[in-house]
């Protein structure tokens, strides 16, 4: 096992220096001017912009900026933000806690949605409850949240009067109060995205239960008498979790980005929100450093998976 | 020359107090000058600035609770040096303040200097080749060191240094200052200058401590820990930054203003969309001022619907145009487009550029887009009213423009389109990606099109069309089209460095990147000699005199079409009275800011 994983993790190494390669040329030859804000200001004489960029080095070749931001990465060097001048780890770090604390909420309420849903769904395929979950799950996952996002402002904030809609990091309140504002404000970002991931995770938990619900071992297993309820979660529930565990391990970098646009909505200071803006401001060390985040933690993601079959399924790890 | 000994006579009566202020204010209306201009006539009189009257109310320091702000672009850094747009010297304004800075009609009001430099008090020189400052005695730094003249005379070393790379290096560099006093400093200009008040003046010009800042110039001013800790003099005490996303601020309770500020601590919070934040001020009373509402103004009036905040205005000079390319965009000589070697096929007939500005529906314009928020004008300098001309007038008429087409030789071919010597009437308009102009584009398409000029519409990403990339064709110095539009902000009550830009010698070619800032490549002779006139004037009547005419000679040429006088439009509570100006950021007067119980 522990070899295994060892022969994953130097697999990674290459993976990662090809993507940030790739970023970086992408990045560099893509249009935009950091500086760009500076131009139709006519108090800013042009040469301090062409200052500006000589000392941030955006006039050098390519080959040579790649090779700096390399060797600094190494060394633990991330750089720092053209625009607020700020070291970009100090910026990310900054930012990674709501992050966490949104998505990770949002992915847990996806999880005690879609599993119970799904798993029940399967072993009673058609019934009414099979449909309405269906019926459910097509709507959640056919509404971007963009649009959910604004309909839950416009109900639950603005007709109602229930919930705030702009993500405060500065809580004033202590103790339990704390707590409970923290909480009253994650509200509607963590429906808006649990909601929309629980919508495809149902469907995928429940086709992933079908196909191992019909398998003869099953039949047996049944037919020997043993429980309902043991047959499914000890028989099925088991086998049918590998391609459950691959979807969710891979999705969690896509909503990471998936989370940009609630985050805009609802004005929450995360990782998301600071790529988005990096991108408009052409604040290249930000946005590099996000997105090859986001790389990492695809290959961080995909790590987990491969050890996780190996659990669910000794049989893959061994060659 | 009469009405000249007149007014001499008048302003000496003020002087010496046989005549009040509002008396000769009233007068010079009833003469026909404007309020603001009459009060230029005072200044070079001899007679101090006037200021407008403070409107705050609150009678102790304090008490106001929390101050709300949302800033859709939440400002980015706290150093007003390095300041790449509003949003981060409306964030620096919270903690540092400037010696002045603009009040809405324009005129200065002092906040670290102890009173406004003029002829009267001896703070500015007769021949206009210097400007002493006093400061107010007493200010302390929020540390609680002392802040005086060296603090300023750092401020210009460090700003003016080309290895700090502030954006504030043009309004230091060509100037002297020097220390007089503790409380004095002097600052000398090379020529007679008859805008002194650039430098320390503004949020841009807001002052740093040298104390926390000696150590970090030139190569090392990132690395000052006070850029993202700011330690200024301001009624709050800075608390907590996070880029992009957040700011807060205490109320400092040894403010050198008495009774301010009014409220306990400010917050100022950033991200987020135009729409949105109109609606947490205006509909759902979350905060208690958004910046920067530029939206429809349909959906404003819906959103203040029984709302609990409404929508505000500030006018500045801030005017929407379209430009003309008097060069050919579509000939290329010696590997440039738009080169100065061509003219235009189509512009070089004045009929053709003014019947398109006949071809201008501002009115649809306003009513369709801007609402409230805009004003129809024919010039390009609008404001303040005293550089304002009263010689132009526009007008909307497509039979106009059809016959001075006629007139000028340009018939319809058989498909409609209008030609001469076989150069058609196809002209392309750009503009950078933004709904109110892309509805502009339309509305002036669809005219165009009635008269006989085939528009083709083409809009660039914001972030490329004003950015000042070399290699990029499509950023708006470059200006491969016939047409664009934009608007350039006037930061500064005063129109120098606004007019100088389209000075013959500021042309943006390949030669210079780019980056000069007459993108139009207009050339006029009467114009460069009437900014050179200008800024060596120092009477500001006379001054104010070359600056209109600058004006006239652009609408004359037609070089821009105004499409809109913009107004500021901000969401305030209605419980909250702001004090905003045209001409400084929405931080600037903060201290002057309540609540209405």
């Amino acid at each position: 096992m522990s070899q295994y994983i060892l022969r994953r993790l130097l697999i990674a190494i290459p993976s990662l220096l090809g993507i940030s390669l790739i970023l970086f040329i992408v990045l560099a030859l893509a249009p935009g001017d950091p500086f760009s804000e500076l131009a139709t200001n006519p108090n800013v004489p042009p040469e301090v912009r062409e200052a500006l960029r000589m000392k941030f080095g955006l006039d050098d070749p390519i080959y040579l900026r790649y090779v700096h931001w390399l060797v600094a990465m190494v060394h633990g060097d991330w750089g720092f933000s053209f625009v607020s001048r700020m070291n970009v780890d100090t910026l990310i770090l900054q930012r990674l806690s709501t992050t966490l604390y949104v998505i990770g909420s949002s992915q847990v309420l996806a999880l005690l949605i879609a599993i119970p849903v799904g798993v029940y769904a399967a072993t009673r395929p058609y019934s009414v409850f099979d449909q309405v979950a269906n019926t459910l799950a097509f709507i959640g996952f056919s509404l971007p949240t963009f649009f959910t996002g604004i309909l839950f402002i416009l109900v639950f904030s603005v007709k109602l009067d229930w919930l705030p809609f702009v993500y405060s990091t500065d809580i004033k309140a202590t103790g339990i109060h704390w707590v409970g504002e923290q909480i009253r404000q994650a509200i509607m970002p963590v429906m808006v995205l649990g909601l929309f991931q629980a919508a495809s995770m149902t469907r995928f938990v429940r086709s992933a239960m079908l196909d191992v619900i019909r398998l003869d071992y099953v039949t047996t297993a049944k037919a020997k008498g043993i429980g309902q309820r043991r047959v499914i979660v000890k028989h099925v529930m088991r086998n049918a979790m590998i391609p459950v565990v691959t979807l969710i391990a891979l999705q969690i970098p896509a909503v990471f980005g998936g989370a940009i646009v609630t985050e805009q909505i609802f004005r929450i200071p995360g990782i998301g929100s600071l790529l988005i803006s990096s991108i408009l401001a052409n604040d290249t060390p930000v946005v590099m450093a996000v997105t090859f985040v986001f790389a990492c933690l695809v290959v961080l993601f995909n790590l987990i998976a491969d050890v996780l079959y190996g659990w669910l399924d000794p049989r893959i790890s061994l060659r | 020359m009469k009405l000249g000994t007149e007014l001499q006579t008048m302003i000496d009566g003020v002087k010496n107090g046989r005549m009040d202020r509002r008396g000769f204010i009233q007068r010079m209306i009833a003469l026909g000058l404007t309020a603001p201009m009459a009060t230029q006539l005072l200044a070079v009189g001899g007679v101090a600035m006037a200021q407008t009257p403070s409107t705050y109310k609150p009678t102790k320091r304090g008490g106001g609770g929390p101050l709300k702000l949302l800033w859709w672009q939440g400002p980015t850094l706290l150093n007003p040096h390095f300041a790449t747009g509003t949003k981060d010297q409306d964030g620096s304004r919270l903690f540092y303040e400037p010696l002045a800075c603009w009040d809405a009609d324009g005129n200065l009001s002092p906040v670290l200097a102890a009173e406004i430099p003029s002829l009267q008090n001896g703070g500015l020189a007769a021949d206009a080749k210097s400007v002493t400052w006093k400061l107010k005695p007493g200010v302390k730094w929020h540390d609680g060191k002392p802040f005086s003249a060296d603090d300023v005379v750092f401020n210009w070393e460090y700003a003016k240094n080309p290895a700090t790379a502030t954006v504030t290096i043009a309004a230091h560099r060509d100037i002297t200052v020097e220390k007089i006093d503790d409380l004095t400093v002097k600052i000398s200009f090379k020529k007679p200058t008859p805008f002194w008040a650039d430098a320390f003046v503004g949020a841009p010009g807001a002052i740093i401590p040298k104390h926390l800042f000696q150590d970090y110039t030139g190569d090392k001013s990132r690395d000052a820990p006070t850029n993202l800790k700011p330690v200024g003099t301001s009624a709050y005490k800075f608390v907590e930054f996070k880029p992009g996303d957040f700011i807060r601020g205490e109320i400092n309770l040894d403010y050198h203003i008495p009774n301010r500020p009014h409220f306990d601590s400010i917050e100022m919070k950033g991200g987020g969309d135009a729409v949105s934040a109109a609606r947490a001020v205006i509909q759902t009373g979350e905060y208690d001022f958004a910046w920067n509402i530029q939206v429809e103004d349909e959906i404003l009036l819906r959103l203040e619907k029984g709302g609990k905040g409404k929508a505000v205005y500030a006018v500045g000079g801030d005017t929407e145009f379209i430009a003309l390319n008097f060069t050919d965009p579509n000939t290329e000589v010696d590997g440039e487009r738009s080169s100065m070697k061509t003219k235009h096929p189509l512009f070089s007939d004045p009929a053709v550029r003014k019947a398109l500005a006949l071809l201008i529906d501002r009115n649809a314009i306003k009513s369709v887009i801007y609402g409230r928020a805009g004003r129809t004008t024919a010039n390009f300098l609008n404001g303040p009213e005293k550089f304002v001309s009263k010689n132009t007038s526009w007008e909307f008429s497509i039979e106009k423009a059809i016959k001075l087409l006629d007139d000028a030789g340009w018939k319809p071919g058989a498909d409609g389109i209008r030609a001469k010597d076989g150069k058609r009437m196809k002209l392309l308009f750009q503009t950078a990606i933004n709904g109110p102009r892309q509805k502009t584009q339309a509305i002036v398409k669809q005219a165009c099109q009635k008269a006989g000029i085939e528009m083709e519409l083409k809009s660039v990403v914001a972030s490329i069309f004003f950015s000042s990339d070399v290699g990029n064709p499509d950023t708006y110095p470059h200006f491969y089209a016939d047409l664009e539009m934009f608007q350039i902000p006037m930061s500064q009550p005063d129109p120098a460095q606004h007019m100088r830009r389209y000075h013959s010698s500021n042309v943006a070619t390949k030669a210079n990147k780019w980056q000069g800032l007459n993108f139009p490549r207009w050339v006029n002779k009467d114009y460069d000699a009437a900014i050179d006139a200008a800024e060596g004037e120092i009477d500001p009547v006379k001054r104010a005199a070359f600056y209109i005419k600058a004006n006239d000679i652009m609408w004359e040429d037609t070089v821009f079409i105004p499409a809109m006088h913009r107004l500021k439009v901000e969401a305030a509570a209605n419980t909250l009275r702001p004090v905003l100006s045209g001409w400084a950021n929405e931080t600037d007067n903060l201290h002057e800011w309540y609540r209405e119980a």
